[in-house]
């Protein structure tokens, strides 16, 4: 009885009518949509599956299955559609699957996108296995890079984490279409879950609210580390989006942080950046999205950017002042690397600490241009070790040779050495503080 | 005794044939371990006084070739490669023995293109018999799948050359593609609208056939220079307005591949081969044309640069990415085997420090020494790789025939022999628990080279001790294994094989490592 009638209402949220809710209903509606689709397949597809899926009311589950690995993984797969299906509540279903090699958490997503298509399996979840949680992500850490995965290509999620990027970002917004945001959701929420990132911070870039709230549901639940808002211009946003995040990680008992980061992508948001950047304790990052900031400004966008400095400055004054990251835009010509390198170093001039990046190819030139230079190192660390040589003496002026070091240099210094300790640019030996940066 | 054939366990564990294509086999007895007996294979002594005085060996066409060397039923055609999927002489050669009305015939490539599918009409048609050779795309469904009246024979080009000079293959007629070539036979690969670099793989057709054909679409005044082909081999010289499609012929440039997967796989091999030793003054490697071995040469490139090394030779395969190695003078020589670019052809062409090779210099096993030997350091690909470093790199996991063996075993015996390979294609695990089809023993493997981590052969325990305390992801291979069958899904179902043989692997002495079985579709 409860497959009948969610059967029925299934049909109508799909066909635009309204809800009957019988059995009946569904015998003399055959003639309305009875196949349900999700996931891609073809030629030139690689890493996805196409799952079209008939609801039936008797006959169990039958399989059809086409695959490029059904010699090695067939059994696998079907065995893994009719657990899948069973976790969502079908009992009766054709399912075709033509698949190109999917893993397998990409094959539960795309079975699952399917059968919500078809208005069943509401409230239920197919999880597939996970992989351990890597460390909670602290406040402060690196965060120079951060590559952006389109929430709806399983193919590049599986290898993102070995191009050690400092962040991945699972994309469910701009790189999504409209008519997938559904399924990407599915497959990000799986992706969090099963596949291993090494050491990059998880991050998600939600859609704009209202359906924004629909993504959390459906992600935060994994404990992702941080959320990016798209299109920020006023702190609200922050604090819904915070509110919400609260609230399911409550009740999924997550007791991890999962940061907000804003992205600011319009002239109003500019000039209300330093209220988002205090939007929230919590607030840890903030960014730019440069293609709609100077659509919004209509304004060309130059390889050189000189339409957006003052947006950029602005943005890292606020951040600055609101003690949290300030991260640039992406450089979206993946063949440039020479230009994306000096585009980097003007922005670590600038004050950023990091920026978005299209392809891992950009992932150790960014690094390279976010790195202090050795001299730097070497010249803080004299200062560090000056100052600690202070403290043990009971000092309060740090002196190097003949000179005074001001405090705010001595902060400097610390903050370099601390960066290069991350950055692993520091000799063994040469690293003497990681102690609080606290000086009152 | 199994559908008429006897089959034997050699020592790698492997049940191969006692008899391929009536003739008695040996079983591989271990690497180094066969002691050929004999005198090499000689055609029969031919006078100049049969041949034309003023030297032009020219005839009207081929099929008066055919004729004159005595073409008949049963005979060996053979053909070379270096048009690559551009050849049009090979069908052109089995096409006119068509018209003739010949059957049966033993076609004997250096290797099989997609563009000589039709091949498989005339083994339909009773033409050819059967195909020994590499054979893949529609060949090696054809062949996977039982259809071909003889067992396939697969060899590496330094077991191509072994076979002809122990006499274990003789070619009746050798039918040679010559981009440039004079009326005595005299031919290049270096010029002409064809040109294609080396002809190497057909220098042992013209030593040991008992008839040589030269086919060209350049024919020049004696002397036809540098004669890669001697025309006191030739019989016969034909001429035709194309012996095949430039565009197919080489490639106008070669690419690095931009999947950054691959790029690490080439960085993980480039930074080993670094940071080992191996890369210093004097040092030599070979690399070939796919898109992880080009790679991996430019990032060496930079490390040498960077490092102040020269290389002594590398060893081609040639590209545009060699090409400037050698230009840039971090490499005093190409030894070129093929020449897979426009800008291979053009140095090859000009600089005298570009050599073409044959199987014989490089590659032949049953000789005194062959000088991949000396190469320090070899980069390759695979099919599958199991626990043993065992590997294959002629069949799909599946069993069907993938691609050839190419240099592949020959280049086993270099100094240090490198697989880079991706840990899993597709869902489906390239480390697995044992080859579906042996190609290279274990014990000639050193290192394994994934995007997830580098495995370094325990047998190798001077690597080992080399690699202490590199930052390098070292690993090992069964910990890359784990943890892709993780990704995977779990372990891959065994594939099911048939029961009979379609063909044999060879290894580099002639014995049979392996058997490829049918395949089950």
């Amino acid at each position: 009885m409860r497959l009948a009638r969610r059967f029925s209402a299934g049909y109508a949220e799909e066909e635009g009518v309204s809800p009957v809710g019988t059995t009946e209903t569904v015998a003399t509606t055959t003639n309305l949509k009875t196949r349900f689709e999700a996931g891609r397949s073809g030629a030139d597809i690689r890493s996805d599956l196409r799952v079209i899926f008939e609801p039936r009311h008797a006959g169990a589950i039958e399989i059809e299955l086409q695959s490029r690995v059904a010699p090695y993984y067939g059994d696998s797969i079907r065995a893994q559609a009719q657990g899948v299906l069973a976790e969502l509540g079908i009992d009766h279903a054709r399912i075709a699957i033509q698949d190109e090699g999917a893993l397998p958490f990409v094959i539960a997503a795309r079975i699952e996108a399917a059968v919500r298509r078809a208005g069943l399996g509401q409230g239920l979840r197919a999880l597939p296995q996970s992989v351990p949680l890597p460390p909670p992500s602290a406040r402060d850490r690196l965060r120079r890079s951060r590559l952006y995965l389109p929430g709806s290509e399983p193919k590049y999620f599986i290898n993102a984490g070995l191009h050690a990027p400092d962040a991945i970002i699972l994309d469910l917004e701009d790189a999504v279409h409209p008519a997938e945001k559904d399924a990407a959701r599915i497959l990000v929420r799986n992706a969090l879950r099963a596949v291993d990132f090494g050491a990059a911070e998880r991050m998600v870039r939600i859609n704009q609210l209202p359906l924004g709230y629909e993504d959390l549901e459906e992600v935060v639940p994994e404990a992702p580390d941080l959320v990016l808002i798209p299109k920020v211009e006023h702190a609200e946003q922050i604090l819904a989006v915070e509110e919400r995040v609260k609230e399911i990680a409550a009740r999924c008992q997550i007791d991890r942080p999962i940061w907000p980061m804003a992205i600011l992508e319009s002239a109003l948001g500019i000039e209300n950046a330093l209220a988002i950047a205090g939007a929230s304790e919590r607030m840890v990052a903030m960014s730019i999205g440069l293609e709609d900031y100077t659509a919004d400004l209509g304004v060309v966008k130059t390889a050189e950017g000189r339409e957006s400095i003052y947006a950029r400055t602005r943005l890292v004054n606020a951040a600055h002042a609101a003690h949290i990251q300030a991260s640039d835009s992406v450089y979206s010509d993946v063949g440039d690397l020479e230009g994306l390198g000096r585009w980097a170093e003007s922005a670590r001039a600038l004050g950023f600490e990091g920026m978005g990046c299209v392809h891992p190819l950009q992932i150790p030139v960014i690094h390279q241009a976010f790195a202090p230079a050795q001299a730097d190192i070497e010249k803080a660390l004299k200062i560090v070790a000056a100052f600690e040589e202070a403290q043990q003496r009971g000092l309060g002026v740090v002196s190097l040779g003949s000179k005074m070091i001001d405090p705010p240099v001595v902060q400097r210094a610390l903050k370099l050495v601390e960066r290069a300790r991350q950055m692993g640019l520091l000799r063994s030996g040469k690293t003497s503080t990681t102690e609080s940066l606290d000086t009152t | 005794m199994t559908n008429g054939f006897e089959l034997v366990t050699n020592a790698a564990g492997r049940v191969v044939p006692a008899e391929v294509n009536g003739r008695k086999q040996v079983a591989f007895p271990g690497v180094g371990k066969h002691q050929p007996q004999g005198s090499k294979a000689a055609p029969p002594i031919h006078s100049a006084g049969d041949y034309p005085a003023n030297g032009d060996k020219r005839v009207p066409d081929l099929e008066i070739a055919l004729r004159k060397c005595g073409l008949r039923d049963g005979m060996t055609i053979s053909n070379h490669h270096h048009l690559r999927d551009g050849d049009a002489v090979a069908l052109m050669a089995l096409e006119t023995a068509a018209r003739m009305g010949i059957r049966d015939l033993m076609w004997f490539p250096s290797a099989s293109f997609p563009a000589q599918a039709a091949v498989i009409e005339l083994m339909e048609a009773g033409v050819v018999h059967h195909i020994e050779g590499s054979m893949n795309g529609p060949l090696g469904d054809y062949c996977s799948q039982g259809k071909m009246r003889g067992m396939g024979v697969l060899r590496s080009h330094g077991g191509r050359w072994q076979a002809i000079q122990d006499g274990e293959v003789h070619i009746d007629i050798a039918v040679i593609a010559a981009p440039t070539a004079d009326a005595f036979g005299n031919a290049t690969g270096s010029l002409g609208k064809s040109a294609c670099g080396s002809l190497g793989f057909a220098l042992a057709d013209s030593m040991y056939a008992d008839h040589v054909i030269v086919v060209t679409d350049n024919l020049v005044p004696f002397p036809c220079v540098p004669w890669q082909i001697q025309g006191n081999n030739v019989d016969y010289v034909v001429e035709v307005p194309s012996i095949g499609d430039p565009a197919k012929i080489v490639s106008g440039t070669t690419q690095i591949t931009r999947s950054p997967d691959r790029l690490k796989i080439a960085e993980h091999v480039a930074r080993f081969i670094r940071d080992v030793g191996i890369m210093r003054d004097g040092f030599s490697f070979q690399a070939g044309a796919g898109g992880i071995a080009l790679a991996f040469v430019d990032y060496l490139r930079c490390m040498m640069k960077e490092a102040g090394v020269k290389a002594r030779f590398v060893r081609g395969g040639s590209t545009r990415y060699l090409v400037e190695l050698l230009r840039e003078g971090l490499a005093d020589y190409i030894l070129d085997g093929q020449t897979f670019d426009l800008a291979g052809v053009e140095s090859m062409a000009r600089d005298p420090r570009h050599i073409a090779t044959s199987p014989f210099t490089s590659y032949n096993y049953n000789g005194k020494g062959f000088f991949n030997q000396l190469v320090d350091v070899v980069v390759l690909g695979a099919t599958e790789v199991d626990t043993h470093f065992n590997a294959n790199v002629v069949t799909h996991s599946d069993g069907r025939l993938l691609h050839g063996i190419g240099g592949w075993q020959n280049c086993l015996f270099a100094g240090c022999t490198i697989l880079a390979v991706p840990s899993f294609r597709d869902r489906i695990p390239v480390i697995v628990d044992e080859v579906t089809t042996l190609t290279g023993p274990g014990e000639m493997i050193d290192v394994v080279a994934t995007e997830r981590g580098i495995a370094i052969n325990p047998l190798r325990q001077d690597l080992l001790d080399r690699v202490k305390g590199s930052p390098l992801p070292i690993r090992r291979i069964e910990d890359i294994q784990r943890e892709v069958e993780r990704i995977c899904g779990g372990k891959p179902q065994r594939p099911r094989l048939g029961q009979n043989p379609v063909a044999v692997v060879k290894w580099v002495d002639g014995t049979v490592l392996d058997t490829v079985w049918q395949a089950v579709f």
